[in-house]
This record gives structure tokens, sequence and C-alpha cells, in this order.
């Protein structure tokens, strides 16, 4: 997809992100970015740091603090013709947006039958893994899987993070772009009392300069294996690696990356391949869109499938601050989870 | 973009920026300095349009020579004004030991509210028991002004065995329904809304409590604060709406939130609510204000909109660096000055007070909060796995009043 000659830059997910919105504004100047404390600051994670400085205040700007402003503002943006790519604090706090997404950008083309269109990208960070309480920790990919007309992308790396979010703010749909915060600044596999590793350790950390686009609805195979097959996304991906290190199942592991548009036949050629399978999610359990891999797991798979499927998530309760270890899944839950579906019938 | 075959110029976006970035020098000579005591005190049922100049101009009591002047000058006991200024005092040096604890890696998180101290130590003592704040993470002078135990605060800060939350929520988004002060949401603007509906509950139950809303300035741009004002005219609801203009929402000047042409208190009188603006760094006019509010809400005459005047002097929390985004000295140049300053100003013109009883006081409190942490510290703080913690039970305990059967299960694949 890039330049086999482009240079490899180690960047971190922040810094990937950084360099997507700085690629794009370049090249389109229908690009704008705004959001909360995004603008002279360059946002609470750093994520638009530069852009102001580099591309004006008029394309790079401060909200005011009303989600609902920030996307009905940039829907109309979106249908003048405009690309913008806004960014909400912490996806806790999209829900006063939820109207202006789930029921203005999601079916702006289909009601007008497409004169007019919402090209538009919505960034937010998701997931726990920093202590943030109930508030900055929550993982809410199915309420946007639930609707139809949007888009929903959640990378796992710098180099993913960049491709997707060139894709995404290039899709001519409203895009869901979910960031793992927990990820910004180096892969967690869950093991929480070790010291971090930072991305400049990590191959994927080593991003392309320039454009380069990684389609949305192309699942990545983390690693081959042929026992059993591990489907995951965003933070969730570096513990099902600690999980087959620990376990030393040869789990084959998916990266989604893309919830929806969803590589299913990535998933069907896994699954047929191994037989059993195991979803992960941080997110809550019920009505998560791991009941919905686990359908379609069943619908696509059945006579394939040597053991139920099983899933690994969070638990159905608000995401708590002291008990955070308690709450996320981490290698210990996944690895009971791999172990018992392999020793299944 | 598009061609532009007509005589008009093309049209340009405005964006409001602050006065003043780092490297600048911060000036703030064009700030109109209310004169204490120049603003009348009207009765509590002023008409809306009576009370037209008060959503502009700035009601102050403290002179800049420390004496109390006008009509707004409180009736209160000299043991009342002390009782006022320990209350400040305490919150600052809680909040300076509360910064030094997060530093220190015993939480994760922490939230001053150094230089607002006034507005919310006053408040609450114009309020009457069984009134309810809905408070934002920046009003624990709330909790100071009733003595409410420092434990409490600092167990639910470390998140330990004897945090009464069982260290559920965020550090310093409290919960005491019995001092007052309603669960305080992560979720900005959430709680106007609410305290509103917790007002009209009030009227609707034939009571005579009132409801105390709190937001900051950069928070006003949520929906939920023009319900809450919509909500208040419309049912004439008793409370006390305060918005605590500190002029920064984390590094968002506040000409973001509501452009620089009107003020908070002029949005109120749009609405059809009365309106004050009022110096935040002014104990004296915070609690006449509060008292004004309160009173008109009490006696049936509906909300008022209290826009405070301050500055926020402190980071906005932990992971924030102001010097960022805003000079450094802007805080120590803010023309309304420093509320505790202000307040032992008076104090000592007034015989009540010396520059030695101060340093006293200051390194008693700072003694009291350094005792209080150690206790604190024996129940253990956030990070420490080798000592009890709060049961990963409690959070399937608190989602629904009985355990639905699939909780019921988790908990116990969970194996708790
Ligand atoms: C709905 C929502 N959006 C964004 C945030 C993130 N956030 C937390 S505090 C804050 C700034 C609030 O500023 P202001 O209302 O002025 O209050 P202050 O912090 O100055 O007291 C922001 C943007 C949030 N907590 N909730
Ligand atoms: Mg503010």
């Amino acid at each position: 997809m890039f330049d086999d000659n482009a240079t490899l830059k180690p960047m971190n997910m922040i810094e990937a992100i950084r360099d997507a919105h700085d690629v794009m504004m370049e090249r389109d100047e229908k690009v704008v970015v705004f959001g909360e404390d995004v603008g002279y600051f360059g946002g609470v994670f750093r994520c638009t740091a530069g852009l102001q400085e580099k591309y004006g205040r008029s394309r790079v700007f401060d909200a005011p603090i009303s989600e609902n402003g920030i996307v009905g503002a940039a829907i109309g943006m979106a249908a003048y013709g405009l690309r913008p790519c806004v960014e909400v604090q912490f996806a806790d706090y999209v829900y006063p947006a939820y109207d202006q997404i789930t029921q203005e950008a999601a079916r702006i083309r289909f009601r007008s039958k497409g004169q007019f269109t919402c090209p538009l990208t919505i960034r937010m960070p998701t997931g726990g893994g920093i202590f943030g309480g109930m508030t900055h920790s929550q993982s809410p990919e199915a309420l946007f899987t639930h609707v139809t007309g949007l888009k929903t992308v959640i990378p796992a790396t710098p180099y993913d993070a960049k491709g997707l979010l060139i894709s995404a703010i290039e899709d001519e749909d409203p895009v869901i772009f979910l960031e793992p915060k927990r990820l910004y600044n180096g892969p967690f596999d869950g093991h929480h009392d070790r010291p971090v590793t930072p991305w400049s350790k990590h191959d994927a950390g080593k991003v392309p300069e320039g454009y380069y686009n990684i389609p949305l609805g192309k699942a990545r195979t983390v690693r081959e294996g042929n026992d059993l097959t591990i489907l995951a996304y965003g933070t969730m991906v570096f513990v099902a690696e600690a999980a087959i290190e620990e376990t030393g199942i040869d789990a084959e592991i998916i990266d989604l990356r893309s919830l929806l548009p969803l590589d299913l036949d990535a998933i069907q050629q896994s699954v047929e391949k191994t037989g059993r399978c195991v979803v992960l999610h941080e997110a809550t359990r019920t009505s998560g869109f791991g009941a919905e891999l686990m359908s379609l797991v069943q619908e696509t798979c059945f006579y394939h499938l040597e053991a139920p499927v099983a899933r690994v998530t969070g638990w159905d309760t608000p995401y708590p601050h002291a008990q955070e270890w308690e709450y996320f899944p981490g290698p210990k839950r996944v690895s009971e989870a791999l172990t018992k579906v392999m020793e299944a019938a | 973009m598009s061609e532009n075959n007509n005589d008009y110029a093309p049209l340009q976006i405005h964006v409001p920026e602050p006065p003043f970035r780092p490297g600048d020098a911060p000036d703030f000579s064009n700030f109109d300095v209310p004169v204490a005591g120049a603003t009348p005190r009207p009765p509590i049922d002023a008409s809306r349009e009576d009370l037209e100049p008060y959503s502009e101009q700035v009601i102050r009591v403290l002179d800049d020579d420390g004496k109390a002047q006008g009509e707004w000058v409180p009736n209160l006991s000299d043991e009342e004004i002390d009782a006022g200024m320990r209350a400040m005092m305490r919150t600052r040096a809680f909040d300076e030991r509360m910064m030094k604890a997060q530093r220190q890696g015993k939480t994760s998180f922490y939230m001053q509210c150094t230089g607002e101290e006034a507005i919310a130590t006053a408040q609450q003592r114009a309020l009457r028991e069984g009134d309810m704040h809905f408070p934002t993470y920046r009003q624990q002078g709330l909790l100071f002004a009733q003595d409410w135990p420092v434990s409490k605060m600092m167990n639910q800060i470390f998140s330990n065995i004897e945090d009464e939350l069982e260290g559920l929520q965020l550090p310093v988004l409290y919960s005491f329904r019995d001092a007052g002060f309603f669960t305080v949401s992560g979720n900005l603007a959430t709680q106007y809304i609410q305290a509103v509906g917790w007002a009209m509950a009030s009227a609707i139950a034939g009571d005579t409590k009132i409801a105390s809303a709190w937001i900051g300035d950069g928070a006003t741009a949520e929906g939920d604060f023009h319900a809450g004002l919509n909500f208040a005219s419309v049912y004439k609801a008793p409370c006390i709406l305060n918005v605590v203009d500190n002029r920064w929402a984390i590094s968002t000047y506040h000409d973001i939130a509501r452009s620089g042409m009107s003020t908070f208190a002029e949005r109120a009188y749009g609405y059809g609510l009365a309106a004050l603006r009022v110096d935040g760094n002014d104990w004296l006019a915070a609690y006449a204000a509060s008292e004004w509010a309160a009173e008109r809400a009490r006696r049936g005459h509906g909300a008022t909109l209290i826009e405070w005047v301050t500055y926020r002097a402190g980071a906005h929390s932990t992971s924030d660096d102001p010097t960022k985004y805003r000079p450094k000295e802007e805080a120590t140049i803010w023309p309304l000055g420093d509320p505790i300053e202000r307040l032992k100003q008076h104090l000592i013109v007034k015989g009540l007070w010396s520059e030695e009883r101060h340093v006293q006081a200051e390194a008693q409190y700072a003694d009291e909060m350094r005792e209080e942490m150690e206790k604190a510290e024996a129940n253990g703080t956030l990070h420490e796995y080798d000592r009890p913690r709060p049961s990963p039970k409690a959070m399937f305990e608190y989602v629904y009043a009985d355990m639905p059967e699939h909780l019921r299960r988790q908990r116990q694949e969970m194996g708790v």
C-alpha cells in the first residue's frame, strides 16, 4: 500500500496518529481538525500537537466542551464538502453526541439518497489500563457497530493506526476511530506489574513516512497457528500474545482492526483451519461485539467447530478504579479460556 | 474552494484566542476591576428587569485595603468569618498535601481548587441542612466548610480499604449524601439539570429544601447546562445555578465556551432567570450573593445563576501542565487577587488576625493534613497490592439493587 522505498520512522501510536493527520491535511485542504483542547495545546494525549501551528487556526481549532456540538458541526461541514476529523477527548464522553452520530451522521446518505453525504472521522481514546476509573476506560465499540451507516475501526499498532486513520479520513462515510489509549506509548499485554515496553522496541512501531493506507475491513494475522483461532482487537491483541506464550498453545491470532466492515473471510478461513475459537474484548460482555463474532463463527463455521466458541471480556459492571486489574481481562483469564477450549472434546 | 463570482469578500472563520500565551507578558490593565460596594443589593424578589445590570457588573465587597463596603456586606459574626478563613486555609492545605501524595504515587489522580476556595466555602455557609449540592470535582471547599472528616476524603483518594466507595470511583469524585454532596460524575455538566430536577422535586413534595448546581466555564457549552437553565426558568425551580468561571477549561480559554461577546450571567438573563456576577475571590461577596440566591429560591422566587469571576491558579489536574498553554505569571498578577490573602487582610483590618497568626495557622493545617495522611496511608494506598484492598466483589454488588443471575455467575467466574 505504500512505496517500498518509503523511509521507516520509529513512532509511537500518538506520533503515528499525528502523522496521519499531517499527511492528510497536507494532501487535502478539505481536511479540518477540531475538538476539545486539540488546537493550541494539541490534545490532552498530544495527537494533534503542532498541527495548528502548521495549518492555521481555520483548519485546526479548539471546540467548546460540547460533544454533540462538535459532531453536529462536523456533519454540517461534511455536508458542505469538507472532510472533518474530530476528536472526542475520551470515548466515555461521546454520549452527548450519540444522537448526532447514530440518527444523523449514519443516515444522511440514506435519507437523502446520496444528495448529502457525511465523510466524517470521529476519533476517540478507548479502553482501560490507565487507572482512569469508570469515566476514562470505557470500550463502547458495540454501541457503534450496532448502528448501520457507521464504520468502526480500532488499531492495535502505530503502523495500523496511521494507515487506518488515513483510510478513515478518505472514506466517504462516517467512521468511528477508536484509539486504545493504553497502547499509545507501547504495547501492553496485561502484565501491569512488568516494565512497559516502548513502541521503539516493536516492529509495528516502525512507520513509513508519507502517505499509505490500510483498507477498512481487512484483518491482520498477527500470528499463524493451528490449534485455535483468537479473534481480538485493540489492547487484547497483546494480551492474546502473552496468553499463548504462557500456555504454549499454537493459536492463530487475528487482529480484526476494523469491526465494521468486518473481514469475515479471514475469520472463516482461520476457524475452518483450527476448529476452535476464542473471542476477546475489554468491553462489557452482554450484547458486546463478541456476541456478534460468536454468532458469525457459529453461522459460518459450525461444521468445522470442535469445541464451543468462548469469550473473555470485561465484566458487566462499570469500570472500577481500585479493582482495575480484576476487571481487565488479562492473560490469566485468557489463558484459562484457551486451555478450556483446547480441552473440550 | 468555490468560485466567488460576486463582490463579497471571502468569509473567514473566527476562532477566539486568549490574549496571552506562553512567552507573552500577561497584562490585565484592560480588566475592569469592580469597585467594592458600588452595587446595590436588590430585594430578593426583584424582577428580572431590575436585575438586568447584574449580569454584567461584578459584585464586590472587599476593597483593596481589606475593608468591607456597601450594601452587600453580609451580616456575619466575627466567628463566622473566622470559620470561613479556616475552611479556605484547610482546603488549600489539603490540596497541597494530596498533590504531593499523587506525585509520590499514592493515587492515580488529584484535582486542586487553588485560588477558588472562597466560592464553595462561602456558599456552604449560606445553605441549610437537607439542601443538596450537585458539585463538580472542584468543590471540595463545600466539605471543608462543614468540617467534614478529612479521613473520609483521603481514604477515597487512596481507594483503600476504608474508602466508603470501596475503590469503585475515581479519586475526588466523592459522594457524601450526609454532607449534602451529590455523587460527582466524571461526565461534565450532567449534574446541572439533575440539580434542577432535585429542586423541582422539593417543590413537588412541598418541601423547603433547595439545590445548588455547580459547573465550570468550559462545561457550560454542554447541552445539559442549557437544559438546566430552561427547566429552572420554566418551573421556577428552587435552586442556585453556579458557574465558576476560572477562565480555563484545561487548555481552552473561556472565550471558546461563550465567545468574548457576553457573560455567563447574560446567558441566564436570556432564559428569563435572575443572575448575579460576583467577585469569586472575595469571601464576603461570595457569602452575600449565595445567601441572597438561597433566600430567593427558598421564598419561591425561583433560581438564580451566579457567575463567579475567578482564576484557576493551579493546574487543571495532576495530569496537566499549564505552562504549555498560558503564561506562568498570569496567576500571580490576576487582578482579583488570592481569596485567602484578601480575607486575611480583612481580618487584620478588623483586628481579628495577624501575620504571625496566619503563619501559625498555615503550619497548624499543614501538620493536620500530614497527620491525617499518615492515618489514611495506614489503611493502604492505590498501588499497594501486598496489603488489604477494596474487594472486587464490590463491583458486582452495586450495579443493581438485586443482583441479576448473569452478574452472579460472572462474580462466581471471577472466584469472589
Ligand atoms: C462530557 C465530558 N467531556 C469532556 C470531559 C473532559 N474534561 C474534564 S474536565 C474538562 C474541562 C472542564 O473545564 P471547566 O468546565 O471550565 O471546569 P474547570 O476544570 O475549570 O473547573 C474537560 C474537557 C469530560 N469530563 N466530560
Ligand atoms: Mg474552568
